[in-house]
């Protein structure tokens, strides 16, 4: 079976389990949307300050939303006993790793899709969907390929649920500040941003190579 | 008690049998520290020149960069230690890291403390969202997140794969995050020591033998370090053994 097919099937797997439980899209879409109402309330958002408050609001809804979904990706085959049987069979590890990214990136990006409407109705910021949409595909790729790997990690200890948020949290820093300010170069008019979209790419494909690498490492038992 | 005596142990100290030799590098290095605190000391507040324009609080940054170069040198052995467990596959390397750990965390907290010190004096304010200071402040947070880490999966070979595996992705990761926030906003002075003739040359050596000391100080606190590694590690095993 070659690299893909076995991506594919991994994949495929987390897919199905989702669909029938439906528990983590619901879970995450659900907290998305309630982070973007307490924004509302904390800033008390005015048409004043609505454009300079509303990409930062985005995209901590985004990223807390997905700490919920990334926390799963290990924890949950490893309470179902079915990650040793994963490891025991003849899977690549990078397959492994790359369908658990791929399966975080779609779940995040299925709550970014319903996320996004209900924002520019709450927030009415005017802002071109087709300007937002490789900025948020490329940030969630940063999150989920920095995440994914150290999901593992935390899946390994106790204290997963507070551990992963401070493990990835200060090694994104670089994701967060890019796809804020090209959020809100897309929502206002600026000049002068540095490219941050660059970055953002740049970032993802360190990082995606760096993991997939490393992934097996902390699997291994 | 009579029975744990007819007991044979299980293991015998090898150090009882074998003269503890004494840690001659250990005693060289920390009379170098000594004399090298009581030096710089000496320097920073009556050798090298007050300030011009900052008067004395600048004095600080005597002692401000040689702890914050220990804090990232601890980081780069910590990466390096890492990258060496992994291909090696021999524990040593983690007591390394761990060692280097602990002390840089030490470190990273002083530079924090002093940077915010001397911040306040010359800036008038503790804190400011620079790519410097930012950087710093996640690379504690780093350091705090991998230590909680080794903490919670304690000593097995997975901890210390796991362990050298964020070390790996940490030390890729420092250099983006300053990028990025220097993109983002900036004003930390830059470096001036490389400048020719922007510092006297008595700044430039105190400076300099400030960070020869600090820099022996964290040789001789990682051997500290590294041996309660070694030696917190074998207790454990002994008494896994025993139970």
């Amino acid at each position: 079976m070659n690299l893909l097919a076995q991506i594919w099937f991994i994949l495929w797997k987390d897919i199905r389990c989702e669909l029938r439980s439906k528990q983590m899209w619901i879970g995450m879409g659900l907290f998305a949307l309630l982070v973007l109402v307490i924004f509302n309330f904390a800033f008390d958002l005015r048409v004043d300050n609505k454009a300079a408050v509303a990409p930062g609001a985005l995209w901590v809804a985004f990223v807390f939303a997905s700490f919920l979904g990334l926390g799963r990706t290990i924890a949950a085959e490893r309470e179902k006993g079915s990650m040793d049987r994963l490891l025991l069979s003849p899977v690549n590890r990078k397959a492994i790793y790359l369908a658990k990214l791929l399966g975080n990136v779609l779940f995040i990006g299925v709550v970014e899709i319903v996320a996004l409407p209900v924002f520019a109705i709450l927030f009415n910021v005017p802002f071109s969907a087709g300007a937002l949409i490789p900025i948020v595909l490329l940030g969630t790729v940063g999150i989920a390929s920095v995440g994914t790997l150290f999901s593992a990690m935390a899946a390994a200890t106790q204290a997963r649920e507070f551990l992963l948020p401070i493990l990835v949290f200060p090694l994104i820093v670089p994701i967060l500040i890019a796809v804020v300010r090209a959020t809100s170069a897309v929502m206002l008019v600026t000049t002068n941003e540095p490219p941050w979209l660059g970055l953002i790419a740049a970032f993802d494909a360190i990082f995606l190579t760096a993991s997939t690498l490393l992934f097996e490492y902390v699997i291994e038992e | 008690m009579a029975l744990a005596n007819k007991e044979t142990p299980v293991v015998q100290p090898a150090a009882r049998t074998r003269p503890v030799p004494l840690p001659v590098i250990s005693l060289v290095l920390w009379a170098l520290t000594l004399l090298g605190m009581a030096v710089t000391i000496w320097m920073a507040f009556l050798y090298a020149p007050e300030d011009a324009i900052e008067g004395q609080p600048q004095r600080i940054f005597y002692f401000h960069v040689p702890v914050s170069w220990a804090g990232m040198l601890a980081f780069v052995v910590m990466a390096a230690a890492g990258i060496l467990y992994l291909w090696k596959k021999d524990e040593r390397w983690d007591w390394v890291a761990r060692a280097s750990a602990e002390i840089g965390t030490l470190f990273i907290s002083l530079a924090l403390i002093t940077g915010s010190i001397w911040g306040r004096t010359t800036w008038g304010t503790w804190w400011t969202w620079d790519a410097r200071l930012t950087t710093t402040l996640i690379l504690w947070f780093v350091y705090v997140g991998y230590l909680m880490l080794r903490n919670y999966m304690g000593r097995s070979s997975a901890s210390n794969r796991a362990g050298a595996v964020m070390s790996i992705i940490c030390v890729i990761d420092v250099p983006i995050i300053y990028e990025s926030v220097n993109w983002w906003r900036t004003l930390h002075p830059a470096a001036e020591v490389g400048v020719a003739g922007a510092l006297p040359p008595s700044v430039v050596l105190t400076l300099m033998i400030s960070l020869a000391t600090f820099t022996i100080l964290y040789a001789v606190l990682m051997i500290q370090a590294y041996h309660l590694q070694r030696v917190q590690t074998l207790a454990q095993r002994l008494r896994a053994e025993l139970e």
